[in-house]
Formats: structure tokens, C-alpha cells, sequence
């Protein structure tokens, strides 16, 4: 605004500016809805259609334990077990991990913390997940093979894979959290004469919680939904694991394994997307789940 | 900066313009089609048009290869190989969305359907032949079939009933739809199995064969073209797994690469297939990656499983 008579002008170019730009973005978002809805309509009208054409019973996908297609037997709890399973032992390895990781760069060496583990545990996250299976299916499958009974392959190498996976995630939104608490939170407990272990255990843990959970729930969505990796490691038998070191099954690698060898319509194909379907409900669930966290975070 | 702005935004739209684009196709398997055809040639050659192969990652390989030189002898002919599994080559050739579909089973073996499987016309390529591979460790040369009927069903769970060392038997299997374990099944074993609680499933030939490799007491199967000193190829009622004996119908274990159309095949799809037959491709390419001519097969084999010489 240099002299009056520009002003019109710059102003006529600024609505048009206005309205590009609302225009652009309003259509980003009806192209988001259309693609999110599109794949729930998708995946909802082939799941469904497994129980409403093909008539398997739902308590028969849900709580049956044999998964014999050519038997016309359709129990996915193996499946859904398996993928539970993996993911909750996955979060239970890599939680304390990841929060301890985090802490160590934003309370005890904040400067080399931030310089140079942030961005190697960023690094970490870019790994494609095809390579974490490849390692593991080369490294950590014969240790196991030779420290345990078994074969290696199997849940505990699946759960072990993932949770190396979903470290940075954790590790990452728990440093976010610990780097955003304010400075007068640890100083006030600095000043009452409390050591830096008491204000990590008695302030900012209990303060940053919440944040550290949000990051617990979207290590184990990742985990539940990753399937390149697991597949190669856990085994893949369609039974319900006796033991840590038994051949198991997740939705994600039943789905990925058989998936591509069935035909289009047939019940087996059905009763994937119906797994796809549960995949997807979960994801929701999960998705929930972290927005009930952010908003008990917030008060 | 102003003017970087802008270049910013056309590129965010003709990203997303494209990204629309992609989601228009009905390819669905998600690859990019470089469609080479519309652009002019000079050349005279007769043959037009584009194929879209897709389906089994057992035959791509051949095909891509194959397909690449028939696109190097007919240049207004662009040749497109997916993969996606011989369930997705099926599904799609039937549905119309590709010109050929490639299976590793008979398409009436894999469709609910039985009109739709009708409707395709089935070009048989290749043949691949399976053996049973153990680790090296395990001692054994020869399994009957009832013996191996025995191993897959969990009857027999030691080495030592069937000639080997005192060692736990593990089986690396593949999923219950894969078209090598139905191969494996219906002229191994003869009968279809159940999946054993503790047996490990993959479905690349790759993985199996380093689990194979490195578990000790393992046993599995794989495709002709994977076996090398690593593992141990067992004798299958006393006759070696060689290519001869698979031509000479010695040797039960094998399944032919199928390429389906629906109805008769085009003019430039059936060019195609036809060079697939030729002596050229037969006894260069197919050999070179594996696999066991379909041409030189002395024996032949129909759905039910019959064989006539």
C-alpha cells in the first residue's frame, strides 16, 4: 500500500487471491471425502457381502478357530488373535523404550539430543517396512532360532520387528510433548529441592502422559495395520499360537498372502475384505482413542 | 516470490489432476500405463495396439521378457505385464480389464464362476515342475508319496521314520490358495491338506527357500528353476526332479503356465501368443528363465488331470 490509487487494484487482486485459494483447498477436501468414503464404501460392500451372499455366520468369522476355505470353515480368530497379539506386545517392548529415548534427549543432553538422536530416530522411521522384515527374517529369525525352542520364526519375531518399527513414532511424539512443557514446571520443582529424577517422575511424566499415550495408541495402529514385515517373519499358520516361538497369523498377513491368489466374488476373497473390514473398523477405534487422549491433554 | 507461489500451486494441481486421473483407471493393481501407441510411427508394420497382461508373479518375469521383445519386432505394439497373483490375472481378464490373463491353475480350478471360466480360452505356455526340497542336513534322497502325504498331514513329525537323522520335521508350506501348493497337492500328495498348527506359511519362492536353507529339519517346495546346491531336491518315488523326466511325463510333479483370454484373442494378441509358441521363444527365453517348454512336453495333461502321451 504505497499510495492511494493502488489500493483498488491490489485489493481486486487479493479477492481473487481469496477466492483461488478457497476455491483450491474446498476442492482438496471434497477430493479427501471422496477417496475416504469411496474406500469405506469399498471395503464395507465386500466385507458385508460375506456374511449377507455367502451366509458365513458372523460369531463363526468372529470366535471360530479353523480357517479351511476349501471346507468352507471361516474362522478369522486365529487372525484377529494374532494381530492383537503382536501389536500389544509390541507396544509393551518398545512404550518404555521410546519414552526413555525421549527423555534422554530432551532432559539429559537436550542439545545433542536434539542435533543428533531426533534425527536418527526420524531416520529410523523412513526405514521401508520390507526392509525391517528382510533383517529380520535374516538376523533376528536365526537368533531366536539358535537362544530359543522353535523355530525363530514366529510371534515373538513379528512382535519384536514391530516394535522396533513403531519406536520412532512413540519416541518421536513423546520428545514433541516433553519439549513443549513449560520451563517453569521443572524450575518451580527444581526450586522446592526435588533431584532431577524426582521432577521426571513426579512432574513431567504424570504431566506429559496423555501426550506419551497418544503416541502408545499410534505406535499400535501402525503396528496393527503393518503387514510386509510381519509376514515375513511370524510364520503364518492360521492357528491360534501356543507359544511365543509358534508359527501365527495377523489379519494384515493373511490378507497379503492370499489376497492376490484368489479370485474377485469367491468366498474366500469375501472373508479377506471382511478382515479388511475389521482392519479398518480398528484403525477407527484407534483414531478415537487418540482423540479422547488429546482432549483430556487439553484441559 | 510471488511467482513461485504460483508455480507451487499449478504443481500441487497437476499433481492432484493426475492423482484424479489415476483414480479413474479400472486397472485397479495400481501401476502406471505408458501408453506408447498413440504416438505416431513410421513404421508399416500391420500389427496395432496395446495388451495388458496381468496375474501370476510366477510367468510375469517370462512375459515381461517376451513381451519386450515382441514390442522390439512391432513397434506400434505396446505390451503392459502386472502382476497381482493368478486369482487377480483371472479376475481381471474375465471382468475385461486386461487381454490376458496369466494363471498358474486351470481357470475352472480358481472360479466360483463356472460360465465366466468358460468364456476364457486357455493358452498354455510353459510348464513348471515342483519339487520337494529339505535342508541339507536332514540325510534323506527319496520320499514316497505316501511318505510325503505322511509329513504334510503331521503323521510322520521325525526324520528318522523316513531314513534321516533323529530331527523334528518343520514344513514351510504356502497359503492355503497359492497355485504352487495346489500344484504340489493334487500330484504330489494327491489330496488336498490341512494347515498344521506350528508349520510356517510364504508365499515367495524366495523365502521359502532360505527358510529352507537355514531351518534345520525343514522341508518345503519349490519351483524347478530354485534349486541349486543350498537345498536338498528329494527324489519323488525314486525319480530325480529334472526337466527331462518332467518332458518324458517320468515325473508327475508339474502344472502348466496358463494365458487366458476371453473369447478369441485380437489380432495383436494372438500375434503375441503365437510368438509365445514359436521355437524362438520356446527354446530361448522359456529355458533361459526356468521354465520347461510347453512345445516339448511328450506328455499332456487336461483339467481332471489326465495324462496322455
Amino acid at each position: 500500500m504505497k499510495s492511494n490509487q493502488d489500493t483498488p487494484l491490489l485489493l481486486r487482486k487479493h479477492r481473487t487471491e481469496e477466492w483461488i485459494g478457497r476455491g483450491y483447498t474446498t476442492i482438496c477436501v471434497l477430493f479427501l471425502i471422496v477417496i475416504i468414503i469411496s474406500i469405506v464404501y469399498f471395503v464395507a460392500t465386500k466385507g458385508i457381502s460375506t456374511f449377507a451372499i455367502d451366509h458365513v455366520s458372523l460369531s463363526e468369522f468372529l470366535f471360530g478357530s479353523t480357517w479351511s476355505p476349501d471346507d468352507n470353515k471361516f474362522g478369522a480368530l486365529p487372525f484377529i488373535y494374532g494381530s492383537f497379539l503382536t501389536s500389544l506386545l509390541a507396544a509393551l517392548i518398545a512404550s518404555p523404550l521410546s519414552v526413555c529415548a525421549a527423555l534422554f534427549m530432551t532432559e539429559i543432553v537436550p542439545n545433542w539430543g536434539k542435533k543428533v538422536l531426533q534425527p536418527v530416530v526420524e531416520l529410523l522411521a523412513g526405514i521401508p517396512s520390507v526392509v525391517y522384515g528382510f533383517i529380520g527374517l535374516s538376523i533376528l529369525v536365526p537368533f531366536l532360532r539358535s537362544t530359543f525352542p522353535g523355530q525363530g520364526i514366529g510371534v515373538a519375531a513379528g512382535a519384536i520387528v514391530l516394535s522396533i518399527m513403531i519406536l520412532p513414532t512413540i519416541t518421536s511424539i513423546a520428545t514433541d510433548a516433553l519439549s513443549a512443557l513449560p520451563r517453569n514446571l521443572k524450575e518451580a520443582s527444581y526450586g522446592l529441592g526435588a533431584t532431577r529424577w524426582q521432577t521426571i517422575y513426579g512432574v513431567i511424566l504424570p504431566t506429559v502422559l496423555p501426550s506419551v499415550l497418544t503416541g502408545v495408541v499410534l505406535g499400535m495402529a501402525r503396528a496393527f495395520g503393518e503387514a510386509l514385515a510381519v509376514q515375513m517373519v511370524i510364520g503364518n499358520a492360521p492357528h491360534i499360537p501356543t507359544s511365543l516361538f509358534e508359527s501365527a497369523s495377523t489379519l494384515t498377513s493373511v490378507i497379503t498372502l492370499n489376497m492376490s491368489n484368489t479370485v474377485m466374488g469367491s468366498v474366500q476373497n469375501n472373508a479377506l475384505w471382511s478382515m479388511a473390514m475389521i482392519l479398518m473398523l480398528m484403525t477407527f477405534v484407534f483414531v478415537f482413542v487418540v482423540r479422547l487422549l488429546e482432549r483430556r491433554h487439553k484441559l | 516470490m510471488k511467482l513461485k507461489k504460483s508455480f507451487l500451486l499449478t504443481l500441487t494441481l497437476a499433481f492432484a489432476v493426475s492423482l484424479a486421473a489415476c483414480g479413474n483407471k479400472d486397472n485397479s493393481s495400481g501401476s502406471t500405463t505408458t501408453d506408447t501407441t498413440n504416438k505416431p510411427t513410421s513404421e508399416t508394420t500391420a500389427l496395432s495396439g496395446s495388451i495388458l497382461a496381468s496375474g501370476s508373479t510366477a510367468l510375469q518375469p517370462l512375459v515381461e521378457q517376451v513381451g519386450k521383445k515382441f514390442m522390439d519386432k512391432n513397434t506400434g505394439v505396446s505390451i503392459q505385464v502386472q502382476g497381482g497373483g493368478s486369482g487377480t490375472g483371472l479376475t481381471q481378464v474375465s471382468g475385461g480389464q486386461v487381454q490376458i490373463g496369466n494363471s498358474d491353475v486351470f481357470a475352472s480350478e480358481k472360479m466360483k464362476d463356472e460360465a465366466a471360466a468358460k468364456e476364457l480360452v486357455d493358452h498354455q505356455v510353459a510348464v513348471v515342475a515342483i519339487a520337494a526340497v529339505t535342508n541339507p542336513e536332514v540325510g534323506v534322497t527319496n520320499l514316497t508319496k505316501q511318505q510325503l502325504v505322511d509329513i504334510f498331514t503331521g503323521k510322520i513329525t521325525n526324520w528318522k521314520d523316513v531314513g534321516g537323522k533323529d530331527q523334528a520335521i518343520v514344513i514351510v508350506n504356502r497359503p492355503s490358495s497359492s497355485g504352487t501348493r495346489a500344484t504340489f497337492e493334487k500330484f504330489a500328495l494327491g489330496t488336498k491338506t490341512e494347515d498344521l498348527k506350528g508349520s510356517i506359511q510364504e508365499d515367495s519362492s524366495g523365502t521359502v527357500k532360505k527358510l529352507v536353507t537355514e531351518t534345520p529339519g525343514a522341508i518345503g517346495y519349490l519351483a524347478l528353476s530354485y534349486l541349486d546346491d543350498k537345498v536338498k531336491a528329494v527324489q519323488y518315488e525314486g525319480v530325480d526332479a529334472t526337466v527331462d523326466n518332467v518332458v518324458s511325463g517320468k515325473y508327475p510333479v508339474w502344472a502348466y503356465e496358463h494365458m487366458y483370454t476371453k473369447g478369441e484373442p485380437d489380432a495383436t494378441t494372438k500375434a503375441f501368443l503365437d510368438y509365445f509358441m514359436t521355437d524362438e521363444v520356446q527354446n530361448g527365453d522359456v529355458v533361459e528363465l526356468g521354465y520347461i517348454p510347453a512345445s516339448k512336453m511328450q506328455v499332456k495333461r487336461d483339467e481332471a488331470g489326465n495324462v496322455t502321451k
